[in-house]
């Protein structure tokens, strides 16, 4: 069984078809890639699979159970995290916190025991704050764990966005174009990092990207996508030497 | 990790001791009569300004969103309260001092149920929609409370008198009441903020489409927020009644929910410690400007612009002041005294 799967995926806004016949499917730990010209409809397939948009044909089926229907966070916590094109960082909160609001629906405990500040509340936060600690630390950032989000440079933002969908334990990680912005030393160190989160945390990845060394170099599969439809998938061997995706991307 | 455990226990102890000694001292001048009448009243009024800014800070501030419909919450509490306070008092069921904390809590629990049904539709929007819908109900609220069919409830714009305690013989004893509330509310709302339901709420405030992506709850945690507010500026709408003896619905309007709005914005969106300075400010301020009647309100609004113009993230912005922390820089400094003077 396949840890997802869609068939037949589709959404349609208005009278415009931003998505037709998706069919896509990811083993688990593998690392995927998706890619496709501008407006190809790829971030569309993430706001799909995340509950952000509902299908109007199609099927997801993620650890053989449908979830067209849950809400976002919901199908965050099934075990789908994201990061996001533009970064959305809580940026007024601490490194900490940010990474703590992605930790915190795996540490309960009710209202009553926030207010009071009962024994619940010492023992699920501390334990929390470790966890998150010891998740900055495997990125090089607990130095900065109390700084706020937004006082951080660029590339540490996008690391944290990572680093906070990975908090919420997720089986499979979306990651949107993570490589905007970078130059080449920081693509390649991307590249390893996102190798060693398949190692240490056993998920698989879908990545969204238009760094084509990045997508070459780390992906085992490759979606292409084209006007909302799937035009090719295969290795990145196979997809380099695909006539339909030069045709796309070169036009003609 | 034992270190800062140690530490938090040090400042739960400092504050402690410094709420005891504030009221101990408030107390003393209030019951013993060295505050006359008028200024006994001006300081329990502080009390419930204070937990009505700092319950609208968990919305304006944690939550981020404006609404402008808090004195509609009160009066509903006001008018829950008064109404049991009447029924059990007047029968000899119960005193007033035992009556009076069930009151509030019904006070509370009635506003909480009218918070859930303006928040279900209201949560929706955001911003300047969500202020003017909640401006709306809010108004709803104020006029509702003159219909004729609610008279035998309201008894409408002639006013519902409510039982007070007798300022003769028990000067101190709505002190008393109006502290302690305030106290447990301030200290609920800080640990509130820092646990892992107001992370939430602050999550949705930061950034409510990341937040749902991270497994926030966001309408839910919305809601809550929002019937949190409601349910604590029901309890202070019970007493405010209580403490004034009649309730009058031309004084829960519009004026007074963007008052309160005003002592949690001067005070800085966020900031629990800026809301109690403000709304202490704020209260005291037209009093002492009594003098001046004629000027008062213009004056009144001329600190407002100043204060607006220069800090228009408010005088505290989202900082916390830490009175503990205060005392252990001062220690500290002692201690550093101390040793260079050694040296």
């Amino acid at each position: 069984m396949a840890l997802l799967e869609t068939k037949d995926l589709g959404i349609v806004f208005g009278g415009l078809k931003a998505l037709d016949d998706v069919y896509l499917k990811i083993e688990e730990k593998e690392i995927i890639g998706l890619i496709g010209p501008n407006g190809a409809g790829k971030t569309t397939v993430f706001n799909l699979l995340t509950g952000v948009y509902t299908p109007t044909k199609g099927a997801i089926r993620f650890m053989g159970k449908s979830i067209i229907g849950k809400k976002p966070y919901q199908i965050n916590r099934i075990g789908i995290a994201r990061t996001f094109q533009n970064i959305r960082l809580f940026k007024a909160m601490t490194v900490l916190d940010n990474v703590k609001v992605a930790m915190q629906q795996h540490r309960r405990y009710n209202v009553v025991s926030a207010m009071f500040r009962l024994p619940p509340y010492w023992k699920e936060e501390r334990k929390m704050t470790e966890e998150a600690r010891e998740l900055l630390k495997i990125f090089d950032m607990e130095d900065v764990a109390e700084q706020q989000a937004s006082n951080l440079p660029y590339g540490q933002q996008r690391k944290l966005e990572i680093l906070r969908a990975l908090a919420a334990r997720p089986k499979l990680l979306l990651l949107d174009e993570p490589a905007a912005g970078m130059n080449p030393t920081e693509t390649h160190e991307l590249m390893e990092t996102i190798r060693r989160i398949r190692e240490m945390f056993g998920v698989a990845i879908l990545l969204i990207e238009h760094d084509m060394s990045l997508v070459m170099g780390v992906c085992e599969r490759i979606y292409v996508l084209d006007y909302g439809t799937l035009i090719a998938d295969g290795t990145p061997e196979e997809i380099r030497s695909n006539e339909k995706v030069i045709k796309a991307y070169l036009g003609g | 990790m034992g270190k800062l455990k140690k530490k938090t226990g040090a400042y739960y102890l400092v504050n402690t001791v410094l709420t005891a000694i504030l009221f101990t001292v408030l107390f003393l001048l209030i019951s013993g009569r060295t505050l006359n009448n008028y200024w006994s009243g001006v300081v329990v009024l502080i009390c419930i300004n204070v937990i009505l800014a700092v319950s609208l800070n968990l919305v304006t501030g944690i939550l981020g969103q404006l609404v402008l419909g808090h004195a509609g919450f009160m009066l509903v509490g006001a008018y829950a309260a008064a109404n049991f306070t009447r029924a059990v008092v007047t029968n000899g069921t119960m005193s007033l001092y035992v009556a009076l904390p069930i009151a509030m809590v019904i006070g509370g629990l009635v506003a909480a149920v009218f918070g859930v049904v303006i928040g279900i539709p209201a949560l929706r929007l955001r911003g300047d929609y969500l202020a003017i819908i909640t401006l709306g109900f809010g108004e709803i609220i104020r006029v509702m409370a003159n219909a004729s069919f609610l008279q035998p409830v309201t008894n409408g714009a002639m006013g519902l008198s409510v039982k007070t305690f007798s300022n003769r013989t028990d000067p101190g004893a709505m002190f008393v009441f109006a502290f302690v509330v305030m106290a447990l509310v301030i200290v609920i709302s800080y640990t509130f903020g820092r646990s892992r339901h107001g992370r939430s709420v602050i999550a949705i405030r930061e950034d409510e489409i990341a937040a749902e992506a991270m497994g926030v709850n966001t309408t839910y945690y919305k809601l809550f927020a929002f019937v949190l507010a409601a349910f604590i500026a029901g309890v202070a709408g019970a007493l405010y009644a209580h403490h004034i003896g009649m309730i009058d619905p031309s004084k829960f309007d519009f004026n007074r929910s963007v008052e309160i709005l005003i002592m949690v914005v001067l005070g800085g969106m966020g900031s629990i410690s800026g809301s109690v300075i403000s709304a202490t400010v704020l209260t005291i301020l037209p009093e002492l400007l009594r003098g001046f009647s004629d000027y008062r309100m213009l004056l009144y609004s001329i600190i407002l612009i100043c204060v607006m113009l220069f800090r228009p993230s408010g005088l505290l912005g989202r900082y916390e002041i830490s009175l503990p922390k205060l005392v252990d820089k001062l220690l500290h400094r002692k201690e550093k005294a101390a040793k260079t003077g050694e040296a």
